[in-house]
C-alpha cells in the first residue's frame, strides 16, 4: 500500500522528537494512516535515534496498535464484563456471520474491520456497539446485523 | 485572567457563583459518554433551537449545563430542571420544545417523562426522590451532574480550588501529609493502601526531583467511575492532584489515561489548559514558591498498564511490562525518581478532606475504612448506573435498595466485584458490608469498583472462563507463572465448559491457582486465579454438574446445551428461519418448526426473534 508519508515530520515534531513521547507518536501515526506502516515505524526509529527493534516492541506490545491496515468503517464490540453477561458472545457472533470475518480481521473490500475491546466503560447500556465513533447501547442478537450493514 | 493570589481566587469565587445562581432556573443535561449515546448532544441543540425561537423570562441558553454523568445511565438522556429537581429521563429531541413551554416557561410537570419506580410502578417527580439516588453518599462524585463539565467557573463557584489555596497560604506539607493520614483515605484503585503513608514515604526519600501521577488506566472491565469523574469533574482530579504535589514536592505530573475514553482526554485536556491560562498550573501558582505541571498521556490498551511500575514504565514511553518491587515505586517510580502514583478517586476525594477536615471524613464509613466508595453496579439488576455509597454499606442494599432489586424478576445469584483480580459472592454473602478488609476476607477484593450482578442465567463457570481468557490475552508475558499458568488454567475451564473435565482437573486448578498466586510477579499474576477461586469455593456444585452430568445448568456453555422448538408454542411464524444465519432452522408457514442439530451453531438469533417464546435453550 502507498502512503504519504510528508505528514511524519510534523508528529515528530510535534512531540519535540523525545524518545519518551513514542506511544504518542504512534497514536498520532495511527491516526494519520490508521494502522502503522511499516515505513512509518522505520522513520520513526531515525527521527527518535532510538533502534527499530525498541520501536517494534512497543508497537506490538500494545493492543491499540496494528501493523496491519484496518477497514474504513471500525466496528468495536465491547466484551467487557457486564456486557459479557448481557450476550456479548451472541452479538459478536452475528456481527462476525454479517461480515463474514472474525474480530481482529478486515474485509477484503477494506470496508469494515472488527475489533472486540474488553470495556469501554459504558456498562449500564451493556452490551455495547461502536462503530466508528457512535456507540450503540442495549444491542440485541436481532439488531445487531443491523449496525453493519444498514449503511455505515 | 490569571489568579495570583488565594484573596483573587475568592473574588473570582464570589462571581462565578453569582454568574452560577443568575438564572432562577437551570436545565441540566446529562452529557456524559452513556447519554452522549443515548443522544444527550442532540437534546441540548433542540434546546438552543427552542430558545432562539421562544424568549422566556429570566432564562437563556446559558441556564442549559452540559454536565457530566450522573450514573444513570441507562435512563438516558437525563434532564433535570432545578432548583426543584423535575427529572426527566429518556428525553427525545422532539420532547423539548414541550419542556421548554410547560416546565421552564411554567411549572408544569410532564408526566409521561418522569422515571418509574421499577419495583412499585410508581412516576417519581423530583431527583432527589429517585431511589436509585437517595440511598447514595456523594462525596467523590460531589459536582457531576451539577457544574458544567468543560467549565472550570462552574468548578470555582462550586468553592473549586480553595482547597489548594488552604494548603498553600497555611498549611506546611507535613501538615498536609498528617491531614490525610489522619482522614484514613485509602487508595481507591484497589489495593486500599493508605495515601497519607505512601505520600509520606516519597516525601521523605532524599531527591531533586520526585513526581506524581494519576492512574486513569481503568482497565478493569465492568468499572466506569474513573472514566465518570474524568469526564466529569475533572477539575477536581487535578487539584486533587495539585495539593499531592505541594505535599511530597513535585514539581510535574502526569494522568495516564486509558485509550477507550476519548471524552475524558479531552475535557482534562480543556481543563489544564483552563488551568493554565488562570495561573493554578505552571510557575508561582496563586502567588507562592510552588510551581506544577501536569500533562495526559494516553494508554495504547495493556489491562497490566494499571499495575503501578508499568504504568510508569508506559508513561516513559516503553513496553508495559512491571518489575519486582523490592524497591516500592513510591521510592524509585518514574524515571528512577520517587512517585507517588493514585488513582483518580483518591484524588477527587482530596480537596474535599482538605476543605472539611479528617474527622468528617472520617465519620463517614467504618472504621479503617473512611469514606464512601464508588461503585459501577451493572449487570442483571433494574437500575444500572453509576453509585457512591458510604463504606460498610452490605451488597443487599446495594442491589435492592439502589439497584432496584433483579431485573426481570430473575433470582440472584452471585455478585463479582474488583474486576479480574476480584470474586463471585454468593446470596448467603448478601449481607456483608462492602469495604476493602471484608471483601477481601471473603475472597474477593474491592478492586477498582466494578460491581457485575449475575443472575441464575449466568454460569460461573463460564464466568471464571471469561476472566481467565482475559487475562491470558492481558498477561505482559514477562513472569512464567502467569504467563503459563493463567494459560493452563483457561485451558481446564473450558475442558470444564465443554464438558470434558474430571474430577481431578478441579484439583489440578485449586492447585495451580495456588502456584500462579504465590510465584507470579505482579498484582495481575497474583490476583488473576481469584474469581476461578472464588466459583469453585462457593459454586463447587455447578462445577460438578458441568463434570458429572455434562450439563450447564445456566444454559450457557454451548457444548452442553441444545435448542429445540417447543411445537405446542410454535406459531410457525417462520421469523427464526429467517434470523437463522446457518440455515438450521426449517419448517413451513404455521406449522411447528424443526432445529437441525448439526447446523445450528447456537448464536441465539432465533431466541431473540422468537415472540411466542418457543425455543427451549437447555
Amino acid at each position: 500500500m502507498k502512503h504519504d508519508f510528508s505528514h511524519l515530520p510534523d508528529i515528530f515534531a510535534r512531540h519535540q522528537q523525545r524518545p519518551e513521547a513514542l506511544i504518542m507518536i504512534l497514536q498520532d501515526i495511527q491516526k494519520e494512516y490508521r494502522y502503522l506502516p511499516c515505513e512509518a515505524l522505520q522513520e520513526t526509529a531515525k527521527a527518535l535515534n532510538v533502534p527499530l527493534s525498541k520501536v517494534f516492541s512497543v508497537a506490538t506490545f500494545y493492543n491499540a496498535f496494528s501493523l496491519n491496515p484496518k477497514g474504513k468503517n471500525v466496528v468495536r464490540i465491547c466484551v467487557g464484563t457486564a456486557c459479557h453477561i448481557r450476550g456479548a458472545a451472541l452479538i459478536r457472533d452475528q456481527i462476525e456471520n454479517a461480515l463474514s470475518i472474525k474480530a481482529g480481521q478486515t474485509t477484503p473490500d477494506m470496508e469494515f474491520s472488527i475489533e472486540v475491546v474488553a470495556c469501554v466503560g459504558a456498562c449500564a447500556m451493556a452490551p455495547v456497539v461502536i462503530v466508528n465513533e457512535q456507540y450503540h447501547g442495549s444491542v440485541k442478537p436481532s439488531n445487531a446485523k443491523r449496525l453493519v450493514k444498514g449503511g455505515k | 485572567m490569571a489568579i495570583t493570589s488565594s484573596k483573587q481566587l475568592m473574588e473570582m469565587h464570589k462571581e462565578c457563583k453569582t454568574n452560577f445562581e443568575k438564572y432562577p432556573k437551570k436545565v441540566i443535561v446529562c452529557c456524559g459518554t452513556g447519554c452522549i449515546a443515548n443522544g444527550a448532544r442532540k437534546i441540548v441543540e433542540a434546546f438552543q433551537a427552542a430558545l432562539a425561537e421562544r424568549k422566556i423570562k429570566d432564562f437563556t441558553i446559558e441556564a442549559v449545563k452540559e454536565t457530566g454523568c450522573h450514573g444513570f445511565c441507562e435512563q438516558g438522556p437525563l434532564v433535570v430542571i432545578e432548583p426543584h429537581g423535575t427529572f426527566y429521563t429518556h428525553v427525545k429531541p422532539k420532547d423539548v420544545a414541550s419542556i421548554v413551554d410547560k416546565s421552564i416557561a411554567g411549572t408544569e410537570v410532564i408526566e409521561p417523562l418522569l422515571y418509574t419506580n421499577p419495583v412499585t410502578g410508581d412516576k417519581v417527580e423530583r431527583y432527589q426522590d429517585v431511589s436509585f439516588f437517595t440511598h447514595q453518599h456523594r462525596i467523590a462524585l460531589r459536582n457531576l451532574g451539577k457544574i458544567a463539565a468543560h467549565d472550570i467557573r462552574d468548578y470555582i463557584a462550586v468553592g473549586g480550588y480553595q482547597g489548594l489555596a488552604k494548603v498553600l497560604t497555611s498549611m506546611t506539607p507535613d501538615r498536609i501529609i498528617d491531614l490525610i493520614a489522619e482522614s484514613g483515605l485509602r487508595g481507591r484503585g484497589g489495593g486500599g493502601f493508605p495515601a497519607g503513608k505512601k505520600w509520606r514515604t516519597c516525601r521523605n526519600v532524599e531527591s531533586d526531583v520526585r513526581y506524581v501521577i494519576c492512574n486513569g488506566d481503568e482497565g478493569d472491565p465492568g468499572a466506569f467511575m474513573d472514566r465518570s469523574i474524568m469526564e466529569g469533574d475533572p477539575h477536581s482530579v487535578l487539584e486533587g492532584m495539585m495539593i499531592a504535589a505541594f505535599a511530597v514536592g513535585a514539581k510535574n505530573g502526569y494522568i495516564y489515561v486509558r485509550e477507550e475514553y476519548p471524552l475524558a482526554v479531552i475535557h482534562l485536556q480543556k481543563a489544564i489548559e483552563d488551568c493554565e491560562k488562570h495561573g493554578l498550573l505552571g510557575d508561582n501558582i496563586l502567588g507562592t514558591d510552588f510551581s506544577f505541571r501536569i500533562r495526559i498521556n494516553r494508554g495504547a490498551g495493556a489491562f497490566v498498564c494499571g499495575e503501578s511500575s508499568a504504568l510508569m514504565r508506559s508513561v516513559a514511553g516503553e513496553v508495559g511490562e512491571p518489575r519486582a518491587k523490592y524497591i516500592h515505586s513510591v521510592v524509585k517510580g518514574l524515571y528512577d525518581k520517587p512517585t507517588v502514583l493514585n488513582n483518580v478517586e483518591t484524588y477527587a476525594n482530596v480537596p474535599i478532606i482538605v476543605m472539611n477536615g479528617a474527622e468528617w471524613f472520617k465519620s463517614i464509613g467504618v472504621k479503617n475504612n473512611s469514606g464512601t466508595k464508588v461503585f459501577s453496579l451493572v449487570g442483571k439488576v433494574r437500575n444500572t448506573g453509576l453509585i457512591e455509597v458510604a463504606m460498610g454499606t452490605t451488597l443487599r442494599e446495594i442491589i435492592y435498595d439502589i439497584g432496584g432489586g433483579m431485573l426481570d424478576g430473575r433470582p440472584f445469584k452471585a455478585v463479582q466485584t474488583g474486576g479480574p483480580s476480584g470474586g463471585c459472592l454468593p446470596a448467603s454473602q448478601l449481607d456483608l458490608p462492602v469495604d476493602f478488609d471484608s471483601l477481601t476476607a471473603v475472597g474477593s477484593m474491592m478492586g477498582s469498583g466494578g460491581m457485575i450482578v449475575m443472575d441464575d442465567k449466568t454460569c460461573m463457570v463460564d464466568v471464571a472462563r471469561y476472566f481467565l481468557n482475559f487475562l491470558v490475552s492481558e498477561s505482559c508475558g514477562k513472569c512464567v507463572p502467569c504467563r503459563e499458568g493463567l494459560y493452563q488454567l483457561h485451558e481446564l475451564t473450558v475442558k470444564v465448559c465443554n464438558g470434558e473435565a474430571t474430577e481431578a482437573d478441579l484439583e489440578k486448578m485449586e492447585k495451580l491457582s495456588d502456584i500462579v498466586i504465590t510465584a507470579s510477579l505482579c498484582g495481575l499474576g497474583k490476583s488473576g486465579p481469584n474469581p476461578l477461586m472464588s466459583t469453585i469455593k462457593y459454586f463447587r456444585d455447578e462445577y460438578l454438574t458441568h463434570i458429572r452430568e455434562k450439563r450447564c445448568p445456566a444454559a450457557v456453555c454451548k457444548k452442553l446445551i441444545t435448542y429445540t422448538v417447543i411445537e405446542e408454542k410454535c406459531t410457525g411464524c417462520m421469523a427464526c428461519i429467517t434470523a437463522c444465519a446457518y440455515n438450521a432452522i426449517t419448517g413451513e408457514r404455521k406449522k411447528p418448526h424443526y432445529i437441525s442439530q448439526e447446523k445450528c451453531e447456537k448464536c441465539g438469533a432465533c431466541v431473540a426473534v422468537c415472540k411466542p417464546d418457543a425455543i427451549l435453550v437447555e
